[in-house]
């Protein structure tokens, strides 16, 4: 078990406990009312999240796999 | 005719030609198409497992969801990207096991993992079960498509057939060679479909994305944000969870994870199917639009939002294109669907039942029973009144059943046993049967609990005597085989 694999769990808590901070419409982000912009806003980051968990994990490293 | 039928007939000709073509001079067998050798890199596997995910169900259910819920229907980008994320630990282990037994089906997965070849039987009975409701969401989208489009002229009675006869002649004809072929004009399609509705409608009829959530918002006060009673937060909450828990359960999915040529494709996958999902968000801004620019269309006929909006705004031979988009969207996804469960019925509960009878007429029943599965999907999308979210939550419901199961089963010391596996999902697929055919709401089953558990989806309490259950039984069947051992030691 590697620590920054937990980093794949902040789009878990912000969606599955979070969205019970956010349930409004204002303040519009990008045109999007607050809880769309949340869940456009956190898609985004669970892809630039698991660019980084790819990018640290030796295991993608290896040119052939050998598990 | 209008234009508008005369290019959707066009393209279901022009995707029966590829099928055709993409058959002569490759004759190969089923499994070897399905696990393609193994050899899928990432982006093949990544259009692939997009290409299953996105349906008619994205331009018709999800708009049609945004128009009659509002935000409700948030609840699908929210649990397509969780589910994603999840593809980068899930299956590279899925992956492994499948490479080194050389498995090409779902049930066979189940069946090895836990050594139990009933266990397998009833995976696929529950497979099959699950996508019923999902094909017959197909079915009706089909009949939405096509009375939609024709203005009028034929009622969705005999859209539902004429539908349902293309499916299946795709399926016959092109089998699963030609679905590779058309899935990658389909996902071109329905990419720059969306994306041109998602940013034209609201553009145009209201100058900027801002400015039509305000208009809407005005005419229906409360619409952008989660209702306190109902479909409310624990409903969402708890909708997401199960739908990204269950995300890749699908028996049509097995085949394409088994095929990628190496674990790291799908680590890949886990960045690029969310960027996918920002696809649904201009989904939303089509049902939005209509709120304003077509009222009245309750309850199913919510569902017609997106096609009602393009006739009131294009011209016939651009909702033709709309209407070629969705056909190919319909095509696609229904064919990996029947043939996946036809597939694993014949070699798998057939095969099970009758084991000398395997071999030369076994393609002649895997057609039979894509024939019966699809007029039993028929008369259920005949007789339905339904949504289409609603369809698809059932479907997700009952999928994600398997759940528990499959991500026990990967564990590097399994606790579950197969007498467990079988009982947990048994119950948790009663549940969520009995619930939808007696109609029976959480909110009947637990009266005078707070409100946020009368909210939860079904499918959850269903989850929850599943694992219950699965845990409890594997305890006690261990114990019992533990004790047998100890016995024949001493």
């Amino acid at each position: 078990m590697k620590v920054y694999y937990l980093l794949g769990l902040l789009p878990f808590l912000a969606i599955l406990v979070g969205t019970g901070f956010v349930n409004r419409m204002e303040p519009f982000v990008f045109g999007l009312p607050f809880l769309l912009f949340w869940f456009f806003f956190w898609t985004i980051m669970s892809s630039v999240i698991m660019w980084i968990i790819f990018k640290l994990d030796p295991i993608n490293k290896q040119e052939e796999e050998t598990e | 005719m209008n234009s508008a039928m005369w290019i959707i007939f066009g393209a279901l000709l022009v995707s029966l030609l590829l099928g055709i073509m993409a058959r002569r001079g490759k004759d190969m067998s089923m499994e070897q198409w399905a696990i393609g050798g193994r050899g899928f890199g990432s982006i093949f596997v990544f259009l692939l497992l997009a290409g299953e995910t996105y349906s008619i169900f994205t331009l018709l259910g999800t708009s049609g969801l945004a128009y009659s819920k509002g935000a409700v229907g948030f609840y699908l980008i929210a649990f397509t990207t969780l589910g994603a994320i999840t593809s980068y630990w899930l299956l590279p282990p899925i992956w492994r096991f499948a490479k080194k037994h050389n498995l090409v089906s779902q049930s066979e997965f189940f069946a090895v993992k836990y050594n139990s070849p009933v266990l397998g039987v009833f995976v696929t009975i529950v497979g099959v079960v699950a996508l019923v409701p999902y094909i017959v969401l197909l079915f009706k989208s089909m009949g939405i498509l096509v009375s939609a489009t024709s203005y009028g002229a034929i009622s969705p009675t005999v859209a539902i057939w004429i539908g349902m006869i293309a499916l299946v002649v795709y399926v016959m004809i092109s089998g699963i060679h030609g679905s590779a072929w058309t899935s990658t004009v389909k996902d071109f399609l329905i990419f720059f479909v969306i994306l041109f509705l998602g940013i034209y409608l609201p553009v145009h009829y209201h100058g900027s994305f801002q400015h039509m959530f305000e208009t809407v918002s005005a005419a229906k006060e409360g619409i952008l944000t989660l209702p306190d009673k109902g479909m409310s937060l624990s409903w969402f909450i708890s909708t997401v969870a199960i739908s990204a828990f269950g995300y890749f359960m699908w028996p049509h999915n097995a085949p394409t994870i088994f095929a990628a040529k190496n674990a790291r494709t799908f680590r890949t996958n886990a960045i690029l199917l969310p960027l996918y999902a920002i696809m649904i968000l201009f989904v939303y801004f089509v049902g939005f639009t209509a709120i304003v620019q077509v009222p009245g269309l309750t309850g199913p006929d919510g569902d017609y939002a997106l096609l009602r909006l393009s006739m009131k705004t294009f011209d016939p031979w651009f909702v033709g294109i709309i209407g070629a988009t969705g056909l190919l969207a319909t095509l696609v996804p229904g064919s990996m669907m029947l043939m996946s469960a036809a597939t694993m019925l014949t070699k798998n509960v057939y095969g099970y039942m009758f084991p000398k009878a395997e071999g030369a007429n076994s393609a002649l029943i895997a057609k039979s029973f894509v024939i019966v599965l699809s007029l039993v999907c028929t008369m259920m999308a005949l007789g339905e009144n339904n949504t289409l979210a609603t369809l698809y939550l059932t479907s997700f419901s009952l999928v994600t059943q398997l759940a528990p199961a499959l991500y026990c089963s990967l564990m590097k010391r399994n606790q579950i046993t197969k007498q467990g596996a079988f009982l947990g999902i048994f119950f948790g697929v009663g549940i969520v049967l009995y619930m939808t055919f007696t109609k029976t709401t959480m909110a009947m089953l637990f009266a005078g609990f707070p409100q946020w558990i009368q909210d939860l989806n079904n499918g959850v309490f269903a989850l929850v005597v599943n694992i219950f259950v699965m845990v409890a039984v594997s305890f006690v069947t261990k114990k019992a085989a533990d004790a047998k051992q100890v016995t024949q030691y001493s």
